[in-house]
Formats: C-alpha cells, structure tokens, sequence
C-alpha cells in the first residue's frame, strides 16, 4: 500500500506539479495566440517574444521595487510589478498594430504576409529586449521558495517519496485559474467580449450590425498583450528569465493552440495542458515508480525513460503532426472564438 | 419618391459594371420585390443601396437624404437593416446572443424587441440558448431575419430569404414579412422563387442586364403575359 502511495507521490511531483504549472503557462501563451488568430485571422509568431517583452518590464520593475525596499511578504514582489508589465505590453502591441499591422489591414494581406511580417516583429522585438536587459539568465522569484517543502511532507505523511510545491507553481496555477476564468466571462458575458466572437465568427455580418472592427482589433491586442505579460512573467518567475527560451517556447505555444484547435479559447487551454503533460509523461524516467509498484525488491537495470529530455521540443512536434493529420480542426473544432 | 430610393443605379465590383441605371424604391408598410433572370444584377442592386458596393453614379436616397456616400455602419444606424443570402447568422453564438448582436448599435433596453421577434418566430423562443450553427436552414433564415428586426428598422432588406428552404418553410416566412411589412417596416426582397414572391409584392421590379425591365404592382405584373412567358415559365 504504502508503495503505491509512494508511487503516486514520485508522479505527482514529478509529472502532476510541473505538468499543471508548464501546462498553465502554455495555455495562457497559446490563449493569446488563438485570440489573435480568431480575430486577426493570422499566426502571431511574435507572440513569444511579446511574452518575454512582459516579463522583462515585470523584472525591471521588480528591481526597482526591491530597491525601494517594497516587497510582497511570502509572495513574488514580481506580482506587484506585473501591472507595470501588462500596461506596457499593451501600449507595445497597440503601437505595433497602428504602426504595422494596421497597415496590412487596409491593404487586405493575406495570411502568410501577416505571417512574415509577425516574424519581423519577433525578431525587432527579441533584439529589443536584449538591448535592454541583455541575454543572460535572471532569477527575480523572491518570497517564500516553497508551500510545501519535500521533507515536510515526507515528516507528515510518513512517506519515502516527498511532495515539493514551489511557491511560483501556486502561484502560476492560480494565476492562470483567474485569468482564464476572467476572459470567459469576457466573452460569454459581456457586450464587448460578444462583439469579439461575433466578429470572430462572421466579420461580414458583425459589420452588418454595426459593430466597429477598429474597437474589436484594439480591445483584441489588449486582451493579448496582457496574457502574454502574465503568462511570460509566470515562466520567468518559474524557470528563471532568459530571453533565449521565449523563442522556444513560440513551438510548444502554436502546438498547444493547434491541437486543441486553433482559434478557439476552450481548445487552447486543453491544448496547453495535453502538450505539458505529454512532454513530461515521455521524458519522465519511470525506473523509481515501477520498483515501486513491482513485488520484491526488484528495480528496473535502466532508467526506462521513454525519450531523453533534449527531446522535449520534439514532442510537441510529434503532437502537432498527428493532431495535423488525424484532426486537422483539433480537439475542439476551430476557427471561431 | 419612396422612403427609400435607389435611382439610376451604375456600378459593379470594380470590373465591368453589372447595374445599368435600374432604380428601386420601397415605402414604408411595402413588399417591394426584386426579380429577374441570374446575374440580372439583383443582388448586385440591394447591396448597392446598402452601400457594400461602390456606385458609380445615382444615387440612394432614405427619407429624403441622400446616403449615397455614408459607409453601411451608418445606415444601420439610419434604420435600415440588411440580411445577406449567405453566412447570416452567428453560427457559433447561441440564437439569444444573435439578437443581441443585432441589437448592438442601441444603447436602450432591447429586451421587449427580443420578446417581440419571439413572438414573431415563436421556435426561436425555445432555441434561444441553442448555437445558430445547430438549426435547420428555415430556422437559420428566422435567426437571421430576428437579427436584422433587433435594429428596430425602418428598412428591411433580404437577400433571396428562401434560397434552400423547402416550399412550406418558404410560405412561413413570406407570411412572416407581410406581418413585418403590416407594422409599418418597408420590405425590399431579392428573390428566385418569383412567381410566390410576387403574389405577395405591392411592388415589382423586373431587372435584366442591371436594368429594369418591368414595374408594377405585384398582381399586375403576374398577370401580364409577357412576364409570365419570359420570367415566370409561363
């Protein structure tokens, strides 16, 4: 009996916890991604970038903070900071809408051009943001490190196998709770987040019933320069802020929209959550949890692992092929807000 | 001069021009319909004097302005509503959220119009919380025409309405326009089925080649050989 628990406790911290906290953060990146895409009708390549924009305006803030002397007790001080962030983000995304996107708007592009010059956004935005913080690894969690410490949960439960909760991983999982429950109610509720899905679902007729597509754009690239600030600074305060990693991140981010069926909020949420725990539940070494679910006393020669770690990214990848083929519209159909 | 006027109507999508000087008008408490041949032009011609297209020449007049210039935004606001052919619902917003959107453009209380066009489609009462994309095509076309009443318009306007409805829905809904038309709304109506739409037409333009061929009531023009042997099929 004991062994099972034992075994639980070893999957939970190693595939539940990071699973929830890595799923969370690719759902808010590809919730932004999808809102885009719904609505702009094109793929923000950008929008890794634009997360690692948020966070870095989140870490100098925080920075500044701290020197003040300001902090957030048990909290991340950068959770005070993260305002700063999304306003910024915001006021950056509207400005590159007036000044680029807008343009391409008039003149009609088609979606692959809005695709290529979503690349010239990225790729303004990372030289940017190295400019500014430079490319090196920061650390900006401060607070308490841990909820739950491994060896307090092994004292509790008397178990062999501890439990670690990050305060940063609470904090992720609850961040993205409220956010996605706020823009539900967005959309479902209120008369402005309606216009965006009517918009979203037929522009032709949206214009028909006199809804105004420069508000729908507008309000579209606040809604996203917010998620990207937050869902940016979560995996910053979670992993440690390097620029470098935002435009990884770009892949997993499509790859979780796509899968749960680009365009659609519902979709990028699952999707998020099924491209995390798919990447953990194939890089995980299972050799510990199958010793303890096996009688006696043996233990598995290798790690069985099914893939290394450095083939992480690949699995996305593997993802989005087989989601391409199988269910090209994606776990929950597409297209629509 | 009618309540809404299109006279002298040139234009096209930017190519050839399709209308050639064919003028339609509606008055208010109207069925005016517009028949003809296809690519007479018919659906080219309404959506001219909505403004989705660029005139060349003429003009559209609505009580006696002239909005020939103002962009279709403007003209919902005016109190004309439109109801294209195709894709004219919200299919993915339930049928409650439809008539919101077409209540967008108010800033007043518009439940009592919703309860109205509830009234006026009593099904769409009991689909209310149902997606638009989930109803049958008659169903659609009352979705679609709630849509456009939430405006409270003094113009309606539609776009062939019974286009893929089979003949009892299509007979539902002509009775449902002339009830619309009875509360004082002008009806502007493109449609294939002719010889039906006529029969209910206070109004009837005939175009050809962006023209107009013939106009007289609804009645007359059914019982003019000439247009039953050309348009009708006899």
């Amino acid at each position: 009996m004991t062994d099972i628990l034992n075994a639980l406790v070893l999957l939970a911290n190693f595939v539940l916890v990071p699973g929830l906290t890595y799923g969370s953060q690719l759902a808010l990146g590809a919730l932004g991604v999808t809102m885009i895409y719904a609505v702009l009708r094109f793929s923000n390549f950008g929008h890794g970038e634009t997360m690692s924009f948020g966070a870095m305006i989140t870490i100098l803030t925080t920075w500044w903070l701290q020197e003040k002397g300001i902090t957030f007790g048990v909290l991340p001080t950068a959770l005070l900071a993260l305002p700063v962030g999304i306003i910024a983000t915001v006021v950056m995304c509207l400005l590159f809408d007036r000044v680029v996107y807008r343009y391409y708007r008039r003149e009609k592009a088609n979606p692959v051009t809005y695709l290529i010059v979503s690349v010239g956004i990225l790729f303004i935005l990372s030289g940017l943001v190295r400019f500014i913080i430079g490319p090196q690894d920061r650390v900006f969690a401060d607070g308490e490190r841990f909820i739950m410490k491994a060896r307090a949960f092994k004292q509790m439960t008397g178990l062999d196998q501890g439990l670690a909760i990050k305060t940063t991983q609470g904090v992720t999982v609850v961040t993205a709770i409220v956010i996605v429950a706020l823009i539900f109610w967005f959309l479902n509720r209120t008369r402005t987040g309606k216009s965006m899905r009517a918009y979203s679902d037929n522009e032709d007729l949206a214009l028909l019933s006199g809804i105004n597509p420069a508000k729908v754009v507008a309000i579209t690239w606040v809604i996203t320069g917010a998620l990207a600030a937050i869902a940016g600074t979560l995996y910053g305060l979670d992993k440690g802020y390097k620029p470098f990693t935002y435009l990884g991140l770009v892949l997993p981010i499509f790859a979780s929209a796509i899968v749960g069926g680009v365009g659609n909020p519902l979709g990028a949420i699952a999707g998020g959550f099924v491209v995390a725990f798919s990447e953990l539940l194939l890089t995980f070494a299972y050799k510990r949890v199958i010793a303890y679910l096996t009688p006696g006393d043996w233990i598995p020669e290798g790690l069985v692992q099914l893939l290394s770690t450095d083939y992480k990214l690949a699995v996305s990848f593997v993802i989005l092929v087989i989601v391409l083929l199988v269910k090209p519209t994606g776990i929950f159909s597409g297209k629509t807000l | 001069m009618s309540f809404l006027q299109g006279g002298g109507l040139y234009g096209g999508y930017g190519g050839a021009d399709i209308l050639h000087g064919c003028s339609i008008g509606v008055d208010k408490g109207e069925v005016a319909v517009v028949v003809g041949p296809n690519g007479a032009g018919k659906s080219t011609a309404m959506r001219a004097l909505f403004g989705l297209l660029d005139l060349r020449e003429g003009s559209v007049v609505l009580d006696e302005k002239d909005i020939s210039r103002l962009p279709p935004q403007e003209r919902v606001t005016l109190g004309m509503s439109f109801v294209p052919q195709n894709a004219n619902v919200f299919t993915s917003m339930t049928v409650e959220e439809n008539l919101e959107m077409g209540a967008f453009v108010r800033q007043d209380d518009f439940r009592p119009t919703m309860d109205q066009v509830f009234s006026l489609f009593p099904v769409l009462g009991q689909k209310r919380s149902q997606p638009a994309g989930e109803l049958s095509g008659g169903q659609r076309q009352q979705v679609a025409v709630g849509r456009a009443l939430m405006t409270q318009p003094s113009v309606l306007m539609l776009d062939e309405p019974t286009a893929g409805v089979s003949p009892i829905v299509m007979d539902e809904l002509f009775d449902r326009v002339i009830e619309i038309a009875k509360t004082g709304i002008a009806i502007l109506m493109v449609e294939q089925n002719a010889r039906q739409a006529l029969e209910i037409a206070d109004r009837g333009f005939v175009l050809v080649q962006g023209q107009n061929r013939y106009t007289d009531t609804g009645q007359a023009l059914l019982a003019d050989p000439e247009v039953r042997r050309s348009f009708l099929g006899g």
